[in-house]
């Protein structure tokens, strides 16, 4: 994905609901109004685990 | 966005409580939501060591965080179920976080007591997965705390967790259970250990997002189980609802355990002592031993 994009666009464009997961941008957690770099090192992840 | 406390940017959004905070004042948030469950459901005394169910996913490390951080003695107790590399990779997070942090560890694993992990206990007994480990656990949970002189056992259940369980109760109008359900536990019989659940009033998301703030590894992948199990839609469904009315979780259970009272008359105390292990049951003989007699057979 190209940037510099909003965490919220790429939870969006995704189809993922926020609700269920959280961006992560190096090792920081970022909010969805975060304007993320091109060469950021993104990670989108689950929050939901089982049992 | 700004942090509502201090002004610093934020770096999580709460739409539930319509605010935002930083890595600090969310942890500070966290810890005020664990004090409130803690008091109002009188979970814990001060001094009394409580024996923690850590499975190396991220609620019950956090649980476990949090405790210690609040002051309390945790002690952590980890099933290894045996399942392949799953559960290796869970036991291994839950010893590092353990030696890290200088905590006690006590660990059980069922390869070692049946020759057998938990799938193949499944298997022998016909059981499905989830519900034959979720009475093997209830057990050890139980034995353990009573032979190592615990109390009380504190489990990493989140808001999701009892907020889609208590969906799955009601479609099916399963009328024990529903009256069962409590972040509280009495001791039974006064002999075994009390269950409290003191995450309840956070999310699965606030969860995941305290331990990446406090850097807490743990598993990330879910049980190779629980594929496809009722739980995940439930909880889908009910985040599909938070996003377009945020609070709706926090509105069904805890406005369910406000009102349970009213629902149901107190409960008859219709519980046993099993006969061949003494824990307590509805029946004569607990789900344990059930289990047990199949997978001897
Ligand atoms: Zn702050
Ligand atoms: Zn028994």
């Amino acid at each position: 994905m190209k940037g510099p994009r909003k965490a919220a666009l790429i939870l969006k464009e995704l189809n993922l609901p926020r609700e269920a997961y959280l961006v992560i941008c190096g090792e920081e957690l970022v909010t969805e109004d975060a304007l993320l770099p091109d060469d950021a090192d993104v990670e989108i992840r689950p929050v939901i685990s089982g049992g | 966005m700004k942090c509502r406390r201090c002004k610093k940017p934020a770096v999580i959004k709460l739409p539930r409580h319509n605010t935002a905070y930083c890595g600090f004042c969310f942890q500070f948030y966290v810890y005020e939501q664990v004090r409130r469950a803690l008091s109002e459901h009188k979970m814990l005394q001060k001094k009394e060591p409580v024996l923690v169910a850590v499975s190396g996913g991220k609620d019950s490390l956090a649980l476990w965080d949090i405790l210690t951080k609040l002051g309390y003695h945790a002690v952590g107790l980890h099933l290894n179920l045996g399942i392949g590399s799953y559960s290796e990779t869970s036991q291994s997070k839950v010893e590092a976080f353990a030696r890290t942090r200088n905590l006690e560890l006590i660990t059980h694993a069922y390869q070692e007591a049946y020759g057998l992990g938990i799938v193949e206990i499944a298997r022998e007994t016909a059981r499905p997965a989830c519900s034959a480990c979720g009475t093997m656990k209830r057990y050890h949970f139980n034995r353990i705390a009573r032979e190592k002189g615990f109390a009380v056992v504190a489990t990493g259940h989140n808001l999701d967790d009892e907020a889609s369980r208590l969906l799955g109760n009601v479609l099916q109008w399963q009328e024990s259970y529903l009256q069962k359900q409590s972040p509280a536990l009495a001791a039974e019989d006064g002999k075994w250990a009390r269950k409290v659940r003191p995450l309840y009033r956070l999310t699965e998301r606030e969860i995941a997002a305290y331990t990446v703030i406090s850097r807490i590894d743990y598993i990330i992948e879910e049980c190779p189980m629980s594929k496809g199990a009722k739980m995940f839609l439930y909880k889908e469904m009910l985040n599909q609802l938070e996003e377009t009315s945020p609070g709706t979780k926090h509105q069904f259970y805890l406005g369910y355990l406000q009102k349970k009272e009213q629902i149901f008359s107190p409960q008859e105390k219709d519980k046993q002592c099993c006969k061949v292990c003494g824990q307590p049951t509805r029946g004569t003989i607990c789900s344990y031993c059930r289990l047990m007699e199949r997978v001897a057979t």
